[in-house]
């Protein structure tokens, strides 16, 4: 069974939003984790970049897939995990914590309600794989 | 996030295939919690446990692949070895009774059908290993060169389960398995085992670069054989692997994979594999354009390259220098044993190693460099080795 953090925001991409004072945290879920595998290599922006919601801001890559990332809110990146440009894993291991990806300073929090609380993003994964 | 699986090739007709084929391993790899994907239109393992550790066990122990998707197709009768002589490219007179050899299917223009193993069991009996996603196109290929010959060409897929041990460990396990002594049998060469009242073939070949067996047998053993297989290996670091190690391995060898480097219209020239082409054996099908090539020579052939900057090329990702677009990737992956990326693509043959390429990674150009392959190169050192302490 996946991890689905009551406290965190989902994106129908599989992204998680978490907002901590003006600031909003974001990775990929345990769900998009365990569906990609063994995760090998990422592409993050650089602090400073502009994010746009729904627009890719990276990618994560597999041995054998590439997964683009795409943002839950518009906004300006203070902070990348630089960590993980070394050990990726640390997303297959964490994904909610030490595989945190950017922090954002959104242009507009009210774009957060846009996004699925953790019974809707259960529900739409459970869909997902009835396909 | 989405996600595009990149293993699938592009060149399988989803027409021919009208409903999902799953090979007698299917539940053993739900059990054993394998990833699985839809390839070639089976059902197979990507990874157990993760493609890193799976393709280094095969580097360091052993590990045991699932590859019945593979096609097999058997030539019987008076005329049959003619038969493989004039559907392939390499000297089928030069083979042994049970022995066997990489060959090439090639069309009239010389364009690569497939690329194919092909065992002699006598002068009147081949069996030959195609890729799964050419196995009809194959089949149908020799099939109807049939009428020619004193011979019969069947599709015998069905029948068959395959797999494959690979790695430094994989010769004391099989012996121990089997209960038969298989550290004589020389690579390339094969031979009939009696086991469960049924004839499997045991070839010492293999897709890793590793010393290693694939084992062809009845469908109805093929879970008993898994399972021993895998309870005897515990004591020899066995490791089930997917064909994501599959490709990883490969890719390091800079073994050719159909849809990636092997296509229709590539030639054995462009492709680097002029060594499987004998034309001193008498006529085959394509020799004339072939010749033709080699008058003419090649604008474009086969290298290896490795990332200098960040980022893992894939399959279609422009390699360019400057202003000028050299051509595309042809398979991609991070080296496991190398901890790099590395890829191959057809390239003028004005490049040489050291050269400075680009590969184009969405959007952004990354720093790569032409190197040798194999990519992997333990096997050639380790002989190397051994000829330096014997001469010192």
């Amino acid at each position: 069974m996946v991890e689905i953090p009551e406290v965190l925001k989902y994106t129908k991409e599989h992204e998680w939003a978490r907002v901590e004072d003006d600031i909003v945290i974001i990775g990929i879920t345990d769900y998009a984790q365990d569906a990609l595998g063994e995760i090998v290599y990422i592409e993050l922006p650089s602090e400073g970049d502009e994010v746009t919601k729904g627009e890719t801001f990276g990618a994560v890559e597999s041995t054998k897939s590439v997964s683009d990332l795409y943002a839950p809110i518009s906004g300006e990146v203070v902070e990348v995990n630089e960590a993980l440009l070394d050990s990726p894993e640390a997303i297959n291991e964490d994904p909610y914590g030490e595989g945190w990806m950017v922090k954002v300073k959104p242009y507009d929090p009210s774009e957060l309600e846009d996004l699925m609380d953790s019974d809707e993003y259960t529900e739409f994964i459970e869909k997902q794989s009835e396909k | 996030m989405y996600v595009f699986i990149l293993l699938t090739t592009f060149y399988s007709d989803v027409n021919s295939y009208t409903r999902m084929k799953f090979t007698a391993l299917y539940d053993v790899h739900r059990g054993m919690g394998a990833k699985m994907i839809e390839f070639s239109g089976c059902m197979m393992p990507l990874e157990y446990i993760g493609t890193r550790d799976e393709h280094l066990a095969v580097r360091n122990s052993v590990g045991l692949f699932d590859i019945s998707h593979m096609g097999e197709i058997e030539v019987y009768g008076k005329e049959a070895a003619f038969v493989c002589q004039w559907v392939t490219t390499n000297d089928i007179s030069k083979l042994s009774n049970f022995q066997a050899h990489y060959t090439l299917l090639c069309n009239p223009e010389g364009g690569i059908i497939d690329d194919i193993i092909v065992y002699k069991i006598s002068d009147e009996h081949f069996f030959i290993c195609v890729n799964a996603v050419n196995t009809l196109k194959d089949y149908e290929w020799i099939k109807s060169e049939e009428s020619k010959f004193k011979a019969i060409v069947v599709n015998k897929s069905p029948e068959y389960s395959q797999i494959a041990l690979q790695g430094p460990n994989s010769q004391v396990l099989l012996s121990s398995v089997l209960k038969m002594d298989f550290s004589t049998l020389k690579r390339f060469f094969f031979q009939f085992v009696k086991w469960k009242d049924s004839n499997l073939i045991v070839a010492r070949t293999g897709y890793t670069g590793e010393d290693g067996f694939e084992i062809f047998l009845p469908w109805n053993l093929a879970k008993e054989l898994w399972d021993e297989i895998i309870e005897g290996g515990k004591s020899h670091g066995i490791q089930a692997c997917g064909l994501g190690a599959r490709d990883t391995l490969r890719i390091e060898m800079g073994y050719p994979l159909y849809g990636h480097e092997i296509e229709e219209d590539r030639n054995p020239f462009e492709a680097g594999l002029s060594s499987f082409v004998k034309f001193d054996k008498g006529g085959f099908i394509g020799k004339e354009s072939l010749l033709g090539v080699i008058e003419k020579g090649i604008k474009k052939k086969l290298f290896g390259f490795e990332m200098v900057e960040r980022g893992i090329p894939r399959q279609g990702y422009g390699i360019v220098k400057g202003e000028i677009i050299l051509g595309a990737v042809t398979s991609g992956t991070l080296s496991p044993s190398l901890e790099k990326p590395i890829g191959m693509g057809y390239l003028k043959t004005d490049i040489y190693f050291d050269d400075e390429i680009e590969i184009e990674i969405r959007g952004t150009r990354r720093k790569a460099k032409i190197v040798s392959v194999p990519f992997y190169k333990k096997l050639a050192k380790e002989k190397r080795n051994g000829r330096d302490s014997r001469s010192a």
